[in-house]
């Protein structure tokens, strides 16, 4: 092996951990500042989200969403894509779902009523990602501005329709009515008593049949060729007869529709109707997991149940120590995505030395 | 119709644009020297915070402009040292900077003041309006008064710096050797590295000036417009202000031409709310605020200007061997 390159054992798990290790101490270093300590913190962190079998069931239930949020981010950036607009096409995804219930709920068995959520969510994800998808292919716009101005878009129009739409009469608060009781996901506690009265459902399977359509797609199918091609070299991939713009365009409907399908979950899993700023973040903590778990299905995985127990008991933490509130686990998402993402080489230049001195042994 | 009052858009106007120019113009700067800078808003939200946290305990305007000052430069400097050192990924760095101090700063002002995620009110620790000499002399002669009063004068210092900026902005970059190295490294780093100019050291003073330009953008919406800070206050001003620049080509006065506009959309959408118009009736305030992005993206679609951006953008320069 050439002396310049890291080994994929390191390259892949090494210099990821030691990034996580740094956001995370910095992380620990502010909660310190605050005047709490960061070992009694993690205590409580631990053991709510993960000792505790109904915290576990939460930590899980918080990750099914994140990792389409975090699927979303990912295949868009495997054709060198940067989707921030995850957060919108949810958002979006969510009033597909909502359309589909109120128009069925009352027609529909369970199992139909479940796929046809489904398939709003995913048809109204992808949509709001068709026009910056359009705009990069065909205009040059950069997707980064457009998706964020999509965000904006998404919840301004959102609040427009809950509002004005949605509300049932007789009510003030800012949501759509319930559901019927079919449209419900199928909880797990049905099947697993120990998990307690938790919203952890079906979603969290789906989301690993999603992982692994998403490793098979992009590595054993040709479209998943042409996906990565454009990521790592668009001349080479256009020259190699790729056809860019399409491309682009159809994993940015890819992308969006799993945005999309990250508002099943939250929506007919849990709240069961539409409330305004549901996602609540999800599509932000999409960018940081595919980040961390650069890309790749298990790491998507991984990094969805780091952040699945860092909300699950970071809510906990908050309500023993006021002084770390919920916003703190945002700090923390913007310390994984700055070390993890943007300087995830921070280390290699250390860990190549280590691995040279063993070398010359 | 005759709700809508010319006089006020236009003095909302003039109050609006500071916020977008001076972050804008830090954008012009960064982005000129080869750096794409996506964390314009966190920078302003850093600054706004910590300038309203510090004019508040210490009850001085200027002191809060200087802390400002400092955070907005530490940030652009953690940027730089990404970007320019470390080669990394400039957008995913702006991002994460946007999303940290968006959690950060509610985290460090419910810390301190307990008003979730609020500071104090300024009170006197605002920064005051400027009243020129005469302006009660003139008040009573009908547009001169209201000309010499309300818009040349009784403004802030602030938004006189943001005005008087553009110029010099402008001179820097077009007349003075700096500014000629700069557009260097933004255009052919390489050619700018052959011809003895450091690169890194250009990238890194234009990411040092774009750090104290952007900290005025959040002081003034802290200590001047609102005269508090709120959480998440800056509502994707470094966004549009980064639009702006789209919009004006990356040229300083097109670039400013860009914020006035968008300052006159939010006078507008203000003068807007709640009030009946002929045809489509009461627009909602929900959709009136959507028009700033949605013309951000018929901008950015190139349906009203042709964008050419620095060649070298967002590229880390890698000396060759």
């Amino acid at each position: 092996m050439k002396k310049t390159e890291l080994p994929r054992w390191a390259s892949g798990f090494v210099l990821p951990v030691l990034n996580l290790l740094s956001a995370l101490l910095v992380a620990a270093l502010v909660i310190h500042l605050l005047g709490e300590s960061p070992i009694e913190s993690l205590g409580i962190l631990v053991n709510s989200a993960i000792v505790n079998p109904e915290g576990l069931s939460y930590t899980l239930f918080y990750a099914s969403t994140f990792i389409f949020t975090g699927l979303a981010v990912s295949i868009a950036m495997q054709a060198g894509l940067f989707n921030i607009g995850a957060e919108g096409q949810m958002y979006v995804g969510g009033l597909g779902l909502t359309i589909a219930m109120l128009a069925f709920d009352a027609h529909l068995p369970a199992w139909l009523l479940i796929l046809a959520g489904m398939i709003g969510a995913a048809l109204f994800g992808a949509l709001w990602a068709f026009l910056p998808g359009y705009l990069q292919a065909r205009r040059g716009s950069h997707v980064v501005v457009t998706t964020i101005m999509f965000n904006f878009i998404a919840a301004s129009l959102m609040n427009f329709i809950i509002v004005k739409y949605m509300i049932p009469e007789g009510e003030q608060n800012p949501a759509s009515r319930v559901f019927a009781d079919a449209a419900a996901m199928p909880l797990l506690n049905k099947w697993f008593p120990v998990l307690g009265d938790t919203p952890l459902n079906i979603s969290f399977l789906l989301a690993i049949v999603a992982l692994v359509i998403y490793g098979v797609m992009v590595w054993r199918s040709s479209w998943g060729y042409q996906l990565r091609a454009t990521g790592l070299n668009p001349h080479a991939a256009h020259y190699a007869g790729v056809k860019i713009s399409r491309t682009i365009i159809v994993t940015m409907l890819v992308s969006g529709a799993l945005a999309g399908l990250a508002a099943v979950n939250s929506v007919m899993g849990s709240t069961h109707y539409l409330s305004l700023n549901f996602p609540a973040g999800a599509g932000f903590i999409g960018i940081a997991i595919a980040l961390m778990g650069r890309q790749h299905p298990v790491g998507i995985f991984l990094s969805a149940v780091l952040f699945g127990a860092l909300i699950q008991g970071g809510f906990d933490l908050s309500l023993e120590k006021p002084n770390i509130p919920q916003e703190t686990f945002i700090f923390i998402q913007g310390l994984i995505i700055l070390f993890c993402g943007a300087m995830e080489n921070f280390y290699a230049p250390v860990v190549l030395k280590l691995i040279n001195l063993k070398r010359k042994d | 119709m005759e709700d809508l009052h010319l006089a006020s858009i236009v003095v909302s106007t003039i109050r609006n644009a500071p916020v977008l120019m001076f972050a804008a113009m830090a954008g012009l700067f960064a982005e000129r020297s080869g750096v794409v800078d996506i964390g314009l808003e966190g920078k302003i939200l850093a600054s706004a915070f910590v300038s309203a946290a510090v004019a508040y305990t210490f009850q001085n305007p200027w002191y809060g402009i200087g802390a400002g000052i400092a955070v907005s430069v530490v940030l652009a400097m953690i940027q730089a040292f990404v970007s320019i050192t470390q080669k990394g990924n400039q957008l995913v760095c702006g991002i994460a900077i946007n999303i940290a101090m968006s959690g950060l700063t509610f985290v460090v002002a419910q810390f301190f003041f307990q008003q979730g995620g609020r500071t104090p009110d300024l009170g006197a620790a605002r920064l005051t309006d400027v009243v020129l000499p005469g302006t009660a002399a003139l008040d009573g002669i009908p547009v001169i008064g209201w000309l010499y009063g309300h818009v040349i004068g009784g403004q802030s210092v602030l938004v006189y710096l943001a005005f008087i900026l553009v110029p010099i902005v402008h001179w820097v970059l077009y007349h003075s050797r700096f500014g000629l190295r700069l557009r260097a490294c933004g255009e052919n780093p390489h050619a700018a590295d052959a011809a003895g100019v450091s690169v890194q050291r250009t990238r890194y003073i234009a990411m040092l000036v774009a750090g104290v330009l952007c900290s005025f953008s959040g002081a003034y919406l802290a200590v001047v417009q609102s005269g508090f800070f709120l959480r998440d206050m800056s509502a994707g001003a470094g966004y549009l202000a980064l639009t702006a620049l789209v919009f004006g080509n990356w040229r300083p006065l097109h670039t400013v031409m860009g914020c006035l506009m968008f300052g006159l959309f939010g006078a507008i959408q203000i003068q807007l709310e709640g009030v009946d118009l002929p045809v489509v009736g009461r627009i909602p305030g929900s959709l009136i605020q959507m028009i700033p992005y949605v013309v951000t993206v018929v901008v950015l679609a190139g349906l009203m200007a042709k964008s050419v951006a620095p060649k070298a953008l967002g590229k880390p320069f890698v000396k060759s061997r």
